[in-house]
């Protein structure tokens, strides 16, 4: 059995059939091929799929496919403005707040959150803000940094 | 050599394609007529097969096909282990890719189901019926060692895979003529690497000619490569591996597995292209885990604190196969490295690997490294407490004075450079320890006692002379490789045999080439983690890309410039000798502006068009770089620690870390991956184990109960250094991805039990949660009475 939905990704709808217990990461990655989110576990812990569902942070492994019918959703690829950067993006480069890159995408994602709740976070704040996401590489220290330089940028504006 | 390319924090070139999500990794990849592969791995710990029926399964909704291990017979040899350990009575036990017979851990693979798609093999996974009938089960190493435990392999006696020992000066006599004589056991628990990347393969043999290749999660895709020749019997030639985008590794990605083995093996039958990704709880229950010791440990020493002597008697848990380089960690990793920083003047150890039913052990960040200096650096600390000294004038008392150009320790390796005084000293004064310990005689505050806790630490990268790797056991060399090659616009390509997956060499190999011939480093792009159009090399781990790749490198870069050298003379019509070269300038002695550049060079090179006599064409260059010797990174790390007497919740305060790699490539990227070993060796002692219950069941099966390091529970971690370069590296680099590790752990466990020493706390089993703390200060308690 499938169902009819219809998602926006990145500006650019997609009409599908799928399965009703078809994740929206999966939809993602697998019907539409925006592969840049990522999944990291199973069990909603690591962060790594997270995306902005109509502007808001979701973990994409936590949502069906059609529990998305009708919103948009951002994923990494659509951060960018053209071959400009997020400045979210060009902190996480400038900082250093990366090292395999597979929890990247989904921190990025996280913490345009975070600067959307809390335009001018402490460093505490910022800390605490991404609990929810984890990285093996970094120890955190550099992503800190990069979320506290993007602050204050447009980088929390939808 | 340009200091402006040397050393400095340049941004990555590898960044550009990670924060976009353009970058692809192996579950990222699709191709034509590619199906998916699940593996059923068995629940029980130990258990006798007696019957499996896959009908159901092979009838199932889009599956392709299902296979036992009777359907491997012939095709499909054990995954092999690469590290025969001489002089140890090594006994190997067949790691059957698909269990024969009998079950030995959970996650041991039964069966694997090729389906049309991913929710297709899953469910079908579910509709395969298999007998079991379980068998007494043992994960701890000492208990699966003692007698009358249950026994994995029916040929093994004992569960021993090896006893390996190591032995210098005269132990006996330095306990002998001991004032003092401090002991303890140590538990180095159970560890997940958790590489936020799950493991992965993607496999596609075209039948028609006769060629397989493999997109795989690894950290050494030559060895791969060779491995599954090994496997599979498809000649070398035939197969190409590929690391694409690899999302962190920390030693679970070295070790070639049985799923990546069936999921090639799918491919070969089926002739279509085969994807496997794991789950995360997939990965917990299957990747490698680290660490797993039991550790007895005796320290002999002076009344003024001179340490005369180390005994210990190592069980290391090997999970219940042999992985690819397993047999190396616990004891050349280890054993070698219990000298220390130290002027220790007799050393025993006794290291039994134990088959038990677990996860098989291997590599995790460190390797070895940190279960040596952990017991060191422990027992340092706990002489000091029993002879009423300060740690840091127990360690200072017995520390190698500064050497720059070796010196031989009781072990037999000899440490290329060191300065392990002025580290110590460094970090002393940096973090005002004086008046931190002041303070701290203070006496608790409300509730809370302050710890400090050192870690002082060498350790061995730069794995190693090809030579002392066949006299060890390694099943290959340990050389690496680079090409250089110059385009006729000047800008270059590199090809390494490394396999890099975060560290950045992307960027630091960059600069390596940058600062050797005035190239800027952006127009330097470093292929790497490709059989087909990479050189043969041994792969990323035990911090030995830069130390090893990186001299092959410059070594390489230095080729060039000697024949962009000739080259230049000829076109400015100047001998040889009157050339001078500077930062990509090749110029006439005393006539600087008589001078060519290297892109005018790697331009006449490319055309040929005027040529010195007897010089080739091309601007390439290559080199296989064996090391003469390892290399010792060092170090002093210093943690403060708040622990809440009522609750038994350990805060970290303070961290820091100054860590000595020789010269910095990109300081920014250093710091990186101190911020990151720091913290992993943090979570060691605070947060994470791997638990097994009495039946071998993991209870630690995802990451809701394995206790990762979180960003709101870290401080800012101080990273400090010094430059001690390597004498016998053409960069004097020595590496830096496990040092954080190595230290941090013991300094975060030393701080803890320095903060419990007034309440009469000795010794916690790690990790220091609050419930065992807590539970240690009401035992300590009860016995004062
Ligand atoms: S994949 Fe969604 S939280 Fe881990
Ligand atoms: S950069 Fe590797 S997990 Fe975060």
């Amino acid at each position: 059995m499938t169902v009819p939905v219809s998602i926006t990704v990145n500006g650019q709808r997609y009409d599908r059939e799928v399965e009703p217990r078809l994740l929206l990461v999966h939809f993602l990655r697998e019907v539409v091929g925006s592969t840049g989110t990522k999944v990291g576990c199973d069990t909603s812990q690591c962060g790594a799929c997270t995306v902005l569902m109509d502007g808001v942070s979701l973990k994409s492994c936590t949502a069906l496919a059609v529990q998305a019918d009708g919103a948009e959703v951002t994923t990494i690829e659509g951060l960018a403005d053209g071959d400009a950067l997020h400045p979210l993006q060009d902190a996480f480069w400038e900082k250093h707040g990366l090292q395999c890159g597979f929890c990247t995408p989904g921190m990025i994602m996280a913490s345009h959150e975070l600067l959307r709740v809390t335009p001018d976070p402490s460093d505490a704040q910022i800390r605490h803000g991404l609990e929810g996401n984890m990285c093996r590489c970094t120890g955190y220290q550099n992503i800190v940094r990069a979320v506290r330089q993007a602050a204050g940028t447009t980088a929390g504006q939808p | 050599m340009s200091t402006r390319i040397f050393g400095s924090g340049i941004r990555r070139r590898e960044d550009p394609r990670l924060i976009t999500g353009s970058a692809t990794y192996t579950d990222d990849l699709t191709l034509p007529r590619m199906v998916h592969a699940a593996m059923l791995r068995s629940p029980h710990a130990h258990a006798r097969i007696t019957a499996i029926d896959t009908s159901k399964a092979a009838a199932a909704p889009g599956v392709i096909a299902v296979y036992t291990h009777a359907d491997t017979e012939g095709g499909l040899q054990p995954a092999p282990c690469a590290w025969l350990l001489p002089d140890s009575d090594l006994k190997i036990a067949s790691y059957h890719c698909l269990a024969k017979d009998v079950v030995r851990f959970a996650g041991d693979i039964v069966a694997v189901v090729v389906a049309e798609s991913r929710y297709q093999a899953e469910d079908a996974l579910e509709l395969i019926d298999v007998g079991y009938e379980p068998l007494p089960a043992v994960t701890d190493p000492e208990a699966a060692a003692a007698e009358g435990a249950p026994k994995l392999h029916d040929e093994i006696d004992g569960n021993q895979a090896f006893h390996w020992k190591v032995a210098g000066g005269d132990v006996d006599a330095a306990f002998a003529g001991a004032d003092v004589v401090v002991k303890d056991r140590i538990v180095q628990q159970r560890l997940i690497p958790n590489a936020m990347e799950p493991r992965a393969a993607l496999a596609s043999f075209v039948g028609a000619t006769g060629e397989l290749t493999v997109w795989n999660t690894t950290q050494n895709p030559h060895i791969v490569r060779f491995l599954t020749s090994l496997v599979l019997g498809l000649s070398e030639d035939k197969i190409r591996v590929i690391a694409p985008e690899v999302g962190g590794g920390f030693g679970s990605k070295i070790a070639a597995y049985p799923a990546d083995f069936l999921t090639m093996f799918c491919s070969r039958k089926l002739n279509r292209p085969v994807k496997w990704t794991e789950t995360r709880s997939e990965n917990y229950q299957s990747t490698t885990h680290g660490r797993d010791h039991v550790q007895h440990v005796e320290l002999a020493a002076k009344n003024d604190g001179t340490v005369l002597g180390l005994r210990c008697t190592v069980h290391a848990g090997m999970g219940a196969y042999l992985s690819t380089a397993a047999p190396g960690i616990p004891t050349i990793l280890h054993g070698l490295m219990l000298s220390g920083v130290y002027t220790l003047p007799a050393v025993h150890e006794d290291v039994y690997g134990v088959y038990t039913n677990g996860v098989p052990v291997e590599a995790y960040r460190g390797a070895g490294r940190p279960e040596a200096t952990f017991m060191l650096e422990r027992m340092m600390d706990v002489l000091a407490a029993r002879l009423d000294m300060d740690p840091a004038d127990v360690r200072r008392k017995n520390m190698i004075p500064k050497f720059d150009d070796g010196h031989e320790v009781v072990t037999t390796l000899k440490y290329d450079s060191g300065d392990y005084p002025g580290a110590l000293d460094k970090v002393l004064s940096h973090a005002d320890y004086a008046g931190l310990r002041a303070k701290q005689k203070a006496g608790p505050a409300n509730g809370t006692y302050t710890g400090l806790g050192l870690a002082t630490y060498v350790e061995i990268c730069g794995l190693g002379p090809s030579q002392v790797a066949g006299a060890i056991g390694f099943q290959g060399g340990l050389w690496e490789s680079a090409i250089v090659r110059f385009h006729p616009s000047g800008k270059v390509h590199v090809f390494i045999g490394a396999s890099p997956h975060g560290q950045g060499e992307e960027t630091t190999f960059a600069q390596i080439v940058g600062s050797e011939l005035g190239v800027d480093p952006q127009d330097v792009k470093v292929f790497h983690g490709d059989t087909d159009n990479t050189p043969m090399g041994w792969g990323t781990y035990g911090s030995r890309t830069t130390a090893v790749g990186g001299a092959a490198l410059a070594l390489t870069a230095r080729k060039i410039r000697d024949k962009a050298k000739v080259i230049a003379a000829h076109l400015l019509e100047a001998a040889v000798e009157d050339m001078d070269y500077e930062d990509g300038k090749f110029f006439v002695k005393g006539a600087p502006d008589q001078s060519k550049t290297i892109g005018d060079i790697a331009l006449m090179a490319n055309v040929a068009w005027n040529m010195p006599e007897g010089v080739e064409a091309g601007l390439e260059a290559s080199t296989f770089y064996d090391p003469p010797n390892f290399t010792f990174p060092f170090g002093a790390h210093l943690a403060v620690v708040e622990v809440d007497a009522e609750t038994g919740a350990v805060a970290l305060k303070r961290y820091v870390a100054l860590d000595d790699c020789g010269p910095q490539i990109n300081p920014v990227i250093v710091e990186g991956q101190v911020h990151g070993g720091v913290v992993q060796g943090v979570g060691q002692a605070l947060w994470e184990e791997a638990v097994y219950d009495e039946g071998g069941q993991l209870v630690t099966g995802s990451m809701l109960d394995y206790a990762l390091p979180r960003a709101d529970l870290l401080p800012d971690i101080e990273v400090l250094s010094t430059v001690t370069p390597s004498p016998h590296h053409p960069l004097g680099v020595k590496g830096i991805g496990e040092a954080g590790t190595i230290a941090s752990t013991a300094a975060v466990y030393n701080a803890v039990m320095d903060a419990l020493r007034p309440l009469g706390v000795t010794s916690v089993r790690m990790p220091l949660t609050p419930e065992r703390v807590w539970q240690a200060i009401q035992d300590a308690r009860q016995a004062k009475g």
